[in-house]
Order: C-alpha cells, then structure tokens, then sequence
C-alpha cells in the first residue's frame, strides 16, 4: 500500500529525517509516534509531495511517487489532513467540503460523499453554510477529516487529530477513525503525540526519535513495552 | 438639485470604471498577494491594439475583442515569466517588477505607437448628460463584475480559485491545480483591466493617458479592503460619484488631491478598507 525506504529529508542543513523505512498495510491503521522534532509531521509531508526527499523513496499503491507534485499525489487517492486540520476558514463549511472532492469528475458521487460525511459528522450539518471559522476545536477537526474523506481516498494520513483537543472529543474522533476503518477497510497513517490513544485503534506502530524509526511493532506489543514508553511516548 | 443628480450620474460612469481596474488589482492581489502596478500598461497596451485594429478594419467592436483577447494573453505571460519566478523571493520583489514592467511597456507603447495622442472612439454616443457611452461604461462594469462575483461564489472553478488564494497549500493537499489557477486569475484579472482601459480611454490614447485612472482605482481597492471584490466595486462607484461632486463644486483642479487624500484618510483610519472584516489575516 504504502511503502518508504531509506528515506531522509533535511530542513537546510538540518536533519529532520534519516533513512526511514516504514511500510502500511492495505486497510491497517498504522501510528506514527514519538515526541516533538522526531520528525512525525515531516514524514507526512515528504508522503504527499510538501517537504522534498534527499534521499530514499516513496511508494503509494505500487507507484512511485517521490517527486509526484503534491496536487497529483493527492488525485492518486492520498488524502491528507495537516496538523490543526488546515480548514479555510474565510469558506463555508460546506465550501470547505466540496473543496476535497473537486477533483473527481463524477458530481453525483461528490453529492454522495457530501451527505455521508455530514452523517459521519452530525454537528457539522446544521453549520454547513456557516464560515468554518466559527467552529469549535472539535469541529474544525471533524470538518478536516471529513474534508479528507470527500475524495474517497485509499489512504488518510492525520497530523495530530487530537492535538488541542478536550479529551472526550479527541477520543470520539479515534472512535470515528476506528469504525471508518471497520466500515470501509480505509488505510490509515496516524501521527500522534497521545500515544496511548493512538495505539488504542491502531495495528501497527512506528516510534520515531530524532528523525530515526527507533522501534517498531504490533500496537499490542509497543504498548506492553515499558522501557520503550518510558523512553519515547511519555506514559 | 439638478446640478447634484447630474454630478452624480457623471460619477457614476467614471466610478464604474475606477470599480473595474480596482476589481483587476483586487482579483490578483487576493490570488498572489501582489499589488500589480503593471496592471494600468496591460490595460493600455491591449487598448493600443484595440485603436489599430479598429483602425485597420474599421469596426469597434472588433478592436475590442481583440483587446480583451489581448490584456488575457498578457495577464498570463506577466504572471508564467515575471512573477512566478520570484515566488519564493522577498514579497516586495514581484511588486517592484511590476512597477518596472508598468514604465518597459509604457515605452514601448510610445515607440510603436508614438508618444502623441490619437483619436480613440467610444463605444457609443458620447455627448449629452448620461450618454449612450455612460450606460455602456456602467452595465458593462456591473455585468462583468457580477459574473466575476458570481464565479468566485457559486462555480467549482470559482471555489478552486478561493481557496489556493486562500490557503495554497491545503489546496494542494486537496487536489487543486494552484499554480493554474493563479495564471487564470491573472488572466481574468487582465481581461477585466482591458475592459476598464477601454472605457476609460476615450477620447484620446496616448502612453500616460491611464496613469490618473489607475491612482482611482488604486483608491478604490483600497477603500474596498484590498482583497474584498464587492467592497472594491462599491468603492469605486463610491469614489467617482464623491470625486464628481468635488469637480463640480469645488472645481476639477482639487480631484487628484481629493484622491490621494481619500487613500491616505482610508490608510491612516481603516487601513484594512471600509469593508475589510477586522480579522488579521495570516499572510
């Protein structure tokens, strides 16, 4: 599904990412943790094309898509929802939803999706021709993932979805994540600072240090690890 | 009574026109952040066709298409060879080369078509209080300037073009061609500013005759908020009905300097425009 090796990335002379390998499986919820400046959100944006690669390379449903720009990555079926979710907020929240299918020609699916994810997320609907920034944390995120969802991609990566976010709210939106993934065998990629939650819904984890994948296993198994929580995910 | 009404009617065709450049200057800056002062030599190089080729087949109308065509054609090729390859350079470099762009092109309309006045026509009758030319300035402004609203608003282009103005990189996330819509945007930001040109030419063309015209329209981007098109359109209705009224009353000689004393006031008092929402926005 998605596959990455030896790949680095640098911000200058710094080095934000060093030979990573990293693989997800169709249909799994894969976590990506680690603390802050472990290089979480750069691996996301070397996927989708917003950070170049200096080294190594990217393979997303058996293509290669290292030097794909960004807005062709995104039509190949990778939707991703950058961290605080990167709604418009100068748009309406259905504005903000239709933006994430617009590139699909079939309009009748674009109005499908649009109904599911206002389903999926029931306190956006009575806001729909609200401007998105009169939303709340939780919403906001809502709309974001849903926004994502609109292009009915392969694969979701999340940036920090419950970053901000009051706890009960940040554990129904894992909550949507985990009955996605049941519904509709999505892929997911999850960054998450909350490691706990994140490996609470997820298969497989990858733990980042210092732009290294220091540790990588069963969700299961990281989080009997002791030595390794302690180390690198704060609990 | 009268001598107001008739103030205001002659405001309101000049205002249209200082609405439509303004509306130029508005649709760029809110795609590219770029004040483009290029904007007033697009509209008069495409004008200078306009005159010959009106001249070579003698119909207007034909001059006239040919310029819009032009001015597009022109918005695009500014924007592919002169500003996106400062995109990632200091903000004030692509202004300062559209400034330079503005003095290069106002030469070159000099040496091609001489740096003396010709004859240009209206597109109709020009003579009475509110002329047939009047009423064509103002509906074609208002026609086209509600199409442009009306695409931002209402058209998936429309929605595309917003948001890689407003965000360019989550458009991109989202699939959004964004370096084709910001050429677009120069595009129909060129086209619109044709169209001004060729309102607010008449009667006479020559390389500086627009420079006057685009310190209004500046005015009124201003006033509009700069990135707000409505606001924009507004305030160039608004300041050609108030300019008229201080060349009617106060005589013709005070309308630059009323001008200019509009745009500082708006600066120094509202600096994001009268219709700008408070909210800072990120740049």
């Amino acid at each position: 599904m998605l596959e990455i090796e030896g790949l680095s990335a640098h911000y200058g002379p710094v080095r934000a990412l060093s030979e990573v390998n990293l693989k997800v499986e169709e249909g799994s919820i894969t976590a990506i943790l680690g603390a802050n400046g472990a290089g979480k959100t750069t691996l996301l944006r070397v996927i989708s094309g917003l950070v170049r690669a200096s080294g190594g390379r990217v393979t997303a449903f058996g293509e290669d898509i290292t030097a794909m720009p960004t807005d062709r990555i995104a039509r190949s079926g990778v939707a991703h929802v950058p961290e605080g979710g990167g709604v418009i907020p100068e748009l309406t929240v259905e504005e903000n939803l239709r933006l994430g299918a617009l590139w699909r020609p079939d309009r009748a699916d674009r109005a499908r999706a649009l109904d599911e994810v206002l389903e999926l997320f029931p306190p956006l609907a009575p806001r729909r021709s609200k401007a998105a920034g009169t939303l709340s944390g939780g919403e906001r995120q809502m709309l974001a993932i849903g926004r994502g969802l609109m292009g009915r991609p392969r694969m979701l990566l999340l940036d920090e979805p419950s970053l901000g976010l009051a706890p009960l709210v940040a554990a129904k939106i894992m909550a949507v994540l985990r009955d996605l993934r049941a519904d509709t065998g999505l892929t997911v990629l999850l960054v998450e600072q909350n490691a706990r939650s994140a490996l609470s819904i997820s298969d497989y984890g990858f733990v980042l240090g210092l732009g290294e994948v220091v540790a990588s296993d069963d969700a299961a198994t990281l989080l009997a690890d002791d030595q390794l929580r302690h180390a690198y995910l704060g609990f | 009574m009268t001598t107001f009404f008739n103030l205001t009617l002659a405001g309101l065709s000049s205002g249209a026109v200082f609405a439509a450049l303004g509306l130029s200057l508005v649709i760029i800056y809110r795609a590219t952040r770029v004040v483009n002062f290029a904007q007033p030599a697009l509209a008069l190089i495409s004008s200078y066709v306009a005159y010959s080729v009106t001249k070579g087949t003698g119909s207007y109308w034909l001059g006239f298409a040919a310029a819009i065509v032009v001015g597009t054609v022109l918005g695009i090729a500014v924007e592919r060879l002169l500003v996106r390859p400062l995109r990632n350079a200091p903000e004030l470099s692509p202004i300062i080369a559209t400034m330079g762009l503005l003095l290069v092109l106002q030469a070159v309309a000099g040496m091609i078509w001489s740096n003396e006045p010709h004859a240009f026509s209206y597109a109709f009758d020009f003579r009475g209080r509110f002329s047939a030319a009047d009423l064509f300035a103002v509906l074609a402004v208002l026609v086209t300037a509600t199409g442009v609203l009306l695409l931002f608003k209402f058209t998936s282009l429309g929605l595309r073009m917003r948001a890689a103005a407003f965000n360019p990189e989550v458009a991109r996330l989202l699939g959004v061609r964004v370096g084709v819509m910001l050429t677009l945007g120069w595009g129909l930001a060129a086209a619109v500013g044709s169209l001004a040109g060729l309102l607010a030419v008449p009667p006479f063309i020559s390389p500086t005759v627009l420079d006057e015209v685009f310190v209004f329209a500046l005015t009124a981007a201003v006033l509009g908020g700069l990135d707000n098109p409505l606001g924009t359109i507004v305030g160039g209705l608004a300041l050609g009905i108030g300019l008229s009224y201080v060349a009617g009353l106060l005589g013709p000689e005070l309308v630059p300097l009323a001008a200019l004393a509009i745009l500082v006031s708006v600066l120094a008092v509202r600096p994001a425009g009268l219709f700008g929402r408070a909210t800072a926005r990120r740049v």
